[in-house]
Parts: structure tokens; C-alpha cells; sequence
């Protein structure tokens, strides 16, 4: 089955715009249509200057996080039959500062990521750099940290925190998941080094479990859980 | 333009590339300064895909020669034997190095890390987490490599040409996509890494960025390509947007059925049956949909059905999450339930960038690694799941290499170098001044039409043929008829995209000369007008390179070491 839908789409080049505007564009679809298609079948039949970010087209790399119809979301992984609406808004995502129309600068988002030193730490250097033999590790320790290193980076959950959007320093619930992932690793040695920094006025205190962040995330991470637990390992 | 300097460069973040930026910082403990190029945000290379697995000799009853073996017998006997052997050795190595940064792999019971049966391998050695194998390798890399100090990040640029001046690497000119500025990178290694092809495809299972960019911009800068005939096929991959059903689902009981309900895999290959070799089992497919015991499935595309009941609930849920997930949430069908509907898509270069066991091309300074490196170990036909441990292996050994080339050589400077770099910027600046009236998509179509009807799983001379006359057709419409009708220099990705076009114009043109000129089937090669492998005539690799004349095709024996070539049967 076809059928059409107005896609109304977030436009801004700031190097030559003043200010953003909405564009819209009649769409044909079909049942396996997801928001990715649309936008790339407008860039390719009608306006190529439509700029977005995207690539695996699996849900798997993080690059196609935008609003859609006010929801952070993964441009690949929304069908549009799902949405049930014939007009679909897409906007980029919020608290992010645009480069060009639905693409987003995503620096100091990463720059937060890496604060947490999200690296498994070792006492032993030596070892850890020239390995002998695996470090043990069972199957229900490996269930501890597992789902909270499904994190793809794609930033709808920070995006979607009331907290991290009103702007500064606060790390964020990708960032503080990301901790959390490391610190429940039952092989890593790293509390100490990082305790500072999720203590600190950026850090897990700062969370005020809206939930927003669980609830958009589209791999399962449950970051407001981890920042629950984050707490816990602090007290 | 504007310069950036660094001792070595790293162009292309999936496995391959991180893992040489992290080996070059280990091995000159953070003394070398290196830059880090990739057209995407680091992270989101398409290595994040792999959801199967990586191969490694790790249990008793398992050993090297039966690794190396079954990979030279996958590989139709193309590979070459002394590269299988050295590299196969790596991969245990490679794997306890990954755990020991973090990456979490499936265990036993008794903490022992788990392993599982793949294609066309003999006994169960694929190591695995979930299905999400490839992404929580690209995850621990990339955390790995926040742990060092000495690199600088080039997310999003996009890498044009490589500058040689003297017969050796001086630069690299690449345009900053935020920006829209030429920047040239002078440095004195490049480790090339950047992936594969399968976008030249209609059908494919590889992201939208894997344009072939690397195999072009290597062969532009005289540096040949090896073997670039072979193109793997994989067999399931759920339509119509081609993300593949893992291999691994067949290892744990998951068949192929026809519109008959017959497992029709007894017929071509009744002892391995689903799990012979790729190639193998995809021709299989396309044969019983070519023979009208096909579906029709989503969007009207021909197909044949996965069942993955027989796996079992426990086994879907947990590690096969992923594909669950995915056939759920894109095709809107529940595998626990239903049939799946899949056709074989394109998926990955066995040939490439031509580097010998050291990973060294022929200018010096100049490394490959990963998917577009070609040192001979996949031959005709790659084995699933050898390609993972591969990028990190020849991750790790170009870096290691690259490491120490820079530490020997000093720096040195040359306006040659800076003027090199602004011929080859008008080049590109050229593109935007055609004004033509064919958008880059529209010409992209038309490429991949071609390579899927001509240059696909089944090829002969008059397909070929015809596919390199329009080839041809293309670049000359590309060079005289192309517009690109964004103007902005911010984010230009009409501007990058019709730039990757070019590449893949060079890239499909190899390929299908390559394949025009094997007069034999071998692995993924098949011609329906040669459809027997021919050792006489061709057990031997092709080599393109550019000549003033166009390209030129050459020929290079294969190194056998303890396996003598004979029939493939599974
Ligand atoms: C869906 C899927 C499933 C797979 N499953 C398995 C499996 O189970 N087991 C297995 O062993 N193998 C598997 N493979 C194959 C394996 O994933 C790839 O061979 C491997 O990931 C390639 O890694 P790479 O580092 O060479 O390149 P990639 O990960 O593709 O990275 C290429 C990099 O180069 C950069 N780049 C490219 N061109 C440019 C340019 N012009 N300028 C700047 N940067 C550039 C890109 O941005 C990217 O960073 C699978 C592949 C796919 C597509
Ligand atoms: S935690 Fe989830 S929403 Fe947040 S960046 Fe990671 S994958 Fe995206
Ligand atoms: S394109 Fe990769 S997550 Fe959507």
C-alpha cells in the first residue's frame, strides 16, 4: 500500500540565514517507510541542499537522532506507519547548536563522554597492555554492566534531559551511563579516578529523575538507572 | 587552504583505523602525534554493524593450520597461504587484547569466554557478545583511545587525495564538512582504513557512507588494486532494506526454505547444507527465485524465507537479540513467529588496496588495513567472521609499522607539497562549476543499476561488457554534466556526495574490468560462460593500476605454502 504525507522539515543554514524556517514536502510511502527514506527521497527528487547526518541505517551508529513529531528519535528506526499522522515534523535535536539544518554540533557532548574516563582501568598497566590470559569474568557479571554498554551515542537521552538542556556544565545522562558501565565492569579498577567528577557540582547529584532520558533512549540503556545506581556506589 | 601537521595519520575510524591510532599512540608511548580523519563522527563507522562475530583459534580441539586451512579453502584457493598463516596467529592475540581493554565477549558457565559454529568453519570459533559483536569492538576501541593524549580528531572531514611528492607520502588534502575548507595534512604515514564498497550495490548490507572512497583515492594516487573482482554476497539479509539475519542464526539451526517448503540448500550443498560457504549459498538463493520458487516479499522484492523458529526462544531473545529486534522493528515481522524474508545483498570487498604481509603499498609511508586493504588472506571468497579479527590484526601491524616508519624519518618540507595539494583542490572545486543537469543521485542510480544487473552474482562477457561501455558513459556525463545546486559551503553533502560518486565511478570500473577479464568461477566470481575454476590459467591475483593509457590489468602468482589447491565441496 502508498500513500503521501506532508514531511514539514527544520531548515537553517546560519552561515546565510538569519533565522530558521519549516519547509514541507508531499512524500509518497509505504508501510516499511521510516523517517530516514523520507528526508533521503526529498534530498534526492526535490531539494538536495536538505542537510542531515546518517549512515548504517540500522540503528547502530547514532548519526540520525532528531525531533520527530516533538520525540527525540532515530530517523532509521521510525516507521512512519507508526507515527499515524499524514503530517510528520522533524526538527533537529534541542540544546545542540545547529550547523545546517537538521545536523547538530555534538563536540562537547563528546568532550562530557570523555571526562568519565570511559575506559576500563587497570592497577596492572602491565598486564592490561601485554596481556597473559583473560581476566575472569562469568556470564551473571557480564549481565551487570552489558546493557549499559549498548550506548550508540546518538544523544536523545541528553538531549531530552530537562537538566543537561537548560545549558552548563552538568555531564548528562550519557555520559554519567557511560560511567556507570565501567564501574559496574566487576574487572575494572578505576572508582577512585572517577569518583571525583561524578561527586562534583556537574556530576550524578545534579540528576532530578525526570526519566526523559530512559524513555528515549532507543537501545534499552536506562541511563536514569544508572545514574540511580551511580548514586548508590557514591553514598 | 590550511595545514595541520602530525607524525602519522590515520584515515578511516572503524576497526582497522582505530586500532592503528591506538597501536601508533601505544607503541611510541604517546610521543607520536597522530591524526585521526573519518568522514563520520568517529564512532559511527559501519564496523558497528557485525553482528555474528570473530574468529580465533582459542579452545584444545582447535589449532592455527585448521584456521588457516579452512580460510585458504574458503577463499577457493586464492589466498595467499604464508599471509593466512601469519595472520590467523594474530587473532587470539587480538581478541585477549580487546578483553583486556574492556570489550565484554559472551562467556560459559565457568567464565570461559563462549564460542559458536560459523559458516564454512570447521569447528565452533567464532567469539561473540550478544549479536552486537562489531559495535562493542568499535566501543571498546574508541573508549581506549580517550585514554590517550597525543592525537587530535578530525570528525567529519572528508579525505580527497593523497599527496606524493619524490615517491613518497607527504599529505593528505581532505574538505572539512562543517566548514566547507580544504585542509591538508602533512605527515610522514598514512594508514589508509576506510572500509568497503557495497554502496556501488542496489542491495547491500553496508551504511550509506561505504562509497569505496579509500580503493579510489589509493588507485589515483598510483598505488594499485588487488583482486577487486571478488565481492561477497551475503546470503540472508531481510528485505528491502538489506540488514542482514546473522550468519550465525544457520549455525544454530535456522533454514532456508523455498515457496515449496523445501530446505532447498540439499541440493547444492547436502552435507554443510545452510552453513557452506557464502557464495555457495547465495548463488543457491538466487538460483530457486530465478527458477520461480522465490516469494514475492516487502515492496515487492523477489526473496526466499529464513525460518529462525528452530533456534528457539531462549537462544532469539537473548543472543539474538539484535535480529530479533531489527526484523521487529523495520520489516514489522516477529521471527519468533514468522518466516523471514531475505535475498543476498552485497556486502563485502575480498580485494583491495594492494599491500604486501607487512601492510606496506608501494609508496613508502603509505599502510592499508581492514576491508580495503587487499594482502592476499580472503582470496576469491572471505570466511564470516574472519573479517573482524582481521581489522584488528592488520589495525594493529600497519600501526605498529607506521609507528616506526615516522620515528626513523625526519620531518621534512616542500612547497611542491602545498602546490601538489591546490592542483588537486581545483580538481574538486571543478565539480561545482559544471552547472550540468544530472544531480549526483540521479547518476548513482544509474551506477548501481548497472552493477546489479551486470556486474552481480552471476556475470558474463556480454554483461560485462556492456556494464564498463556505461561505466564509461557515466564518467564522461559525471566530468561534463553534473549539477550540484547547493552553493552553501556549510554541510555541503550534495557537494561530498557527488564526490564519493566519482569514487565509486573509479572503483566500479575496476571491478568489472577485472571481472571481464577472469575467464574462470572462483569464490564469488562466478561467470556463467566460464563456470568452472580454471588453476592452469588463472590460480593467480589480478592487479589494476592507472597507466597514462587508462587502466592497465597485471597478474601475480598466489604464495602456497602446505595446502594444494582441489575441489571446494561442502
Ligand atoms: C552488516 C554487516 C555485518 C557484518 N558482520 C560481520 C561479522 O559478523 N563478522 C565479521 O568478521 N565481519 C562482518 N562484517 C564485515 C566487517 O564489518 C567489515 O569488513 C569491517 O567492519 C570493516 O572495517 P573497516 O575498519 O575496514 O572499515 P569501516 O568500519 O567501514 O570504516 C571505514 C572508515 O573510513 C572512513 N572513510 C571512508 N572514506 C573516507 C573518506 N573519503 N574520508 C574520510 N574518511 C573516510 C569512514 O568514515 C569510516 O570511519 C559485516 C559487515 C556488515 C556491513
Ligand atoms: S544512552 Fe541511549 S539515548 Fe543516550 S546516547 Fe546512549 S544510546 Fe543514545
Ligand atoms: S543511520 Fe545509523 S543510527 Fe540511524
Amino acid at each position: 500500500m502508498k500513500w503521501e504525507i506532508t514531511l514539514r522539515v527544520f531548515r537553517f543554514d546560519p552561515e546565510r540565514e538569519r533565522k530558521p524556517k519549516f519547509a514541507e514536502y508531499e512524500v509518497p510511502v509505504d508501510e516499511y517507510t521510516r523517517v530516514l527514506e523520507a528526508l533521503l527521497w526529498v534530498k534526492e527528487n526535490i531539494d538536495p541542499s536538505l542537510n542531515l547526518r546518517y549512515s548504517c541505517r540500522m540503528a547502530m551508529c547514532g548519526s540520525c537522532g532528531m525531533l520527530i513529531n516533538n520525540k527525540p528519535r532515530l530517523a532509521c528506526k521510525t516507521i512512519i506507519k507508526t507515527l499515524k499522522t499524514d503530517v510528520v515534523e522533524v526538527k533537529p535535536l534541542p540544546k545542540f547548536k545547529v550547523i545546517r539544518d537538521l545536523v547538530v554540533e555534538m563536540d562537547d557532548f563528546f568532550d562530557k563522554h570523555r571526562s568519565v574516563k570511559p575506559y576500563l582501568i587497570r592497577r596492572n598497566v602491565q598486564e592490561q597492555e601485554n596481556p597473559t590470559g583473560f581476566y575472569f569474568q562469568t556470564s551473571e557479571e557480564v549481565r551487570r554492566y552489558i546493557q549499559f554498554a549498548y550506548c550508540i551515542m546518538c544523544g536523545l537521552c541528553s538531549s531530552s534531559c530537562p537538566i543537561f538542556r537548560s545549558g552548563g556544565r552538568y555531564l548528562g545522562p550519557q555520559a554519567l551511563a557511560q560511567a556507570f558501565r565501567y564501574l559496574a565492569d566487576s574487572r575494572d579498577e578505576g572508582f577512585d579516578v572517577r569518583e571525583k567528577i561524578l561527586n562534583s557540582d556537574k556530576g550524578v547529584w545534579r540528576c532530578h529523575f525526570a526519566g526523559e532520558c530512559s524513555e528515549a533512549c532507543p537501545k534499552g540503556v536506562e541511563p536514569a538507572e544508572a545514574i540511580q545506581r551511580l548514586r548508590r556506589k557514591l553514598l | 587552504m590550511e595545514i595541520r601537521k602530525h607524525d602519522v595519520l590515520v584515515l578511516g575510524t572503524g576497526l582497522a583505523g582505530l586500532r592503528a591510532a591506538v597501536e601508533v599512540l601505544k607503541v611510541s608511548k604517546d610521543k607520536l602525534s597522530v591524526g585521526i580523519v573519518s568522514k563520520v563522527h568517529l564512532m559511527r563507522s559501519h564496523s558497528v554493524a557485525p553482528e555474528g562475530g570473530a574468529a580465533a583459534v582459542l579452545s584444545e580441539n582447535d589449532s592455527f593450520d585448521q584456521h588457516a586451512y579452512d580460510t585458504v579453502k574458503g577463499s577457493d584457493f586464492l589466498a595467499d597461504q604464508d599471509v593466512v598463516e601469519t595472520y590467523v596467529r594474530l587473532f587470539p592475540k587480538e581478541i585477549l587484547q580487546l578483553e583486556h581493554w574492556g570489550r565484554p565477549w559472551s562467556r560459559n558457565d565457568d567464565g570461559s569466554v563462549a564460542m559458536r559454529l560459523f559458516g564454512a568453519h570447521d569447528v565452533p570459533r567464532t567469539v561473540f557478545a550478544e549479536d552486537r559483536t562489531g559495535f562493542f569492538l568499535m566501543r571498546t576501541l574508541y573508549d581506549t583511545l580517550l585514554k590517550f593524549e597525543n592525537f587530535e580528531r578530525y570528525d567529519e572531514y572528508l579525505a580527497l587525495s593523497i599527496i606524493i611528492d619524490d615517491r613518497e607520502f607527504r599529505g593528505l588534502l581532505t574538505l572539512e564538512k562543517s566548514s566547507g575548507n580544504y585542509v591538508l595534512f602533512e605527515s610522514k604515514a598514512l594508514v589508509i582504513a576506510t572500509g568497503g564498497l557495497g554502496r556501488l550495490w542496489e542491495f547491500t548490507t553496508n551504511a550509506h557512507t561505504t562509497t569505496g572512497d579509500g580503493f579510489a583515492i589509493a588507485l589515483r594516487a598510483g598505488i594499485p588494486l588487488k583482486d577487486m573482482e571478488f565481492v561477497q554476497w551475503l546470503p540472508t539479509c531481510m528485505v528491502p532494506h538489506g540488514i542482514p539475519a546473522t550468519e550465525a542464526l544457520r549455525g544454530h539451526g535456522a533454514v532456508l526454505l523455498n515457496s515449496k517448503g523445501e530446505r532447498f540448500m540439499k541440493h547444492y550443498a547436502p552435507s554443510k547444507m545452510e552453513l557452506a560457504a557464502r557464495d555457495i549459498v547465495s548463488r543457491a538463493m538466487i538460483t530457486e527465485i530465478r527458477e520461480g520458487r522465490g516469494f514475492k516479499g516487502p515492496e515487492d522484492m523477489e526473496c526466499v524465507m529464513l525460518d529462525a523458529r528452530p533456534v528457539g526462544e531462549d537462544k532469539l531473545m537473548t543472543i539474538y537479540k539484535t535480529f530479533v529486534e531489527n526484523a521487529r522493528d523495520f520489516i514489522g515481522i516477529d521471527p519468533l513467529e514468522e518466516l523471514v524474508p531475505v535475498r543476498p545483498a552485497a556486502h563485502f570487498a575480498m580485494g583491495g588496496i594492494d599491500v604486501d604481509i607487512n601492510l606496506t603499498t608501494i609508496i613508502p609511508g603509505i599502510y592499508a588495513a581492514g576491508e580495503v586493504a587487499c594482502p592476499g588472506f580472503d582470496g576469491a571468497n572471505r570466511l564470516g567472521s574472519n573479517s573482524l579479527p582481521l581489522c584488528l590484526a592488520t589495525g594493529r601491524i600497519a600501526g605498529q609499522n607506521a609507528a616506526v616508519y615516522a620515528m626513523r624519518k625526519n620531518a621534512t618540507s616542500s612547497s611542491r607539497v602545498f602546490q601538489n595539494a591546490e592542483r588537486e583542490m581545483e580538481k574538486f572545486e571543478r565539480l561545482t562549476q559544471i552547472k550540468g543537469s544530472r544531480n549526483p543521485y540521479e547518476l548513482k542510480k544509474e551506477l548501481s543499476h548497472i552493477m546489479e544487473s551486470y556486474v552481480g552474482l552471476f556475470r558474463d562477457e556480454a554483461g560485462l561488457l556492456k556494464a564498463l561501455e556505461r561505466i564509461r558513459q557515466l564518467k564522461i556525463s559525471y566530468l561534463t554534466d553534473l549539477s550540484i545546486d547547493d552553493s552553501s559551503k556549510v554541510f555541503n553533502t550534495e557537494l561530498t556526495n557527488a564526490i564519493e560518486f566519482g569514487f565509486m565511478l573509479d572503483v566500479a570500473e575496476v571491478i568489472t574490468l577485472s571481472a571481464l577479464k577472469r575467464e574462470e568461477s572462483r569464490g564469488a566470481h562466478y561467470r556463467t560462460d566460464f563456470p568452472k575454476r580454471d588453476d592452469e590459467k588463472w590460480l593467480k591475483h589480478s592487479v589494476v593500476r592507472i597507466t597514462d593509457a587508462g587502466l592497465a590489468v597485471s597478474y601475480r602468482p598466489v604464495k602456497i605454502t602446505k595446502w594444494k589447491p582441489e575441489e571446494r565441496r561442502y
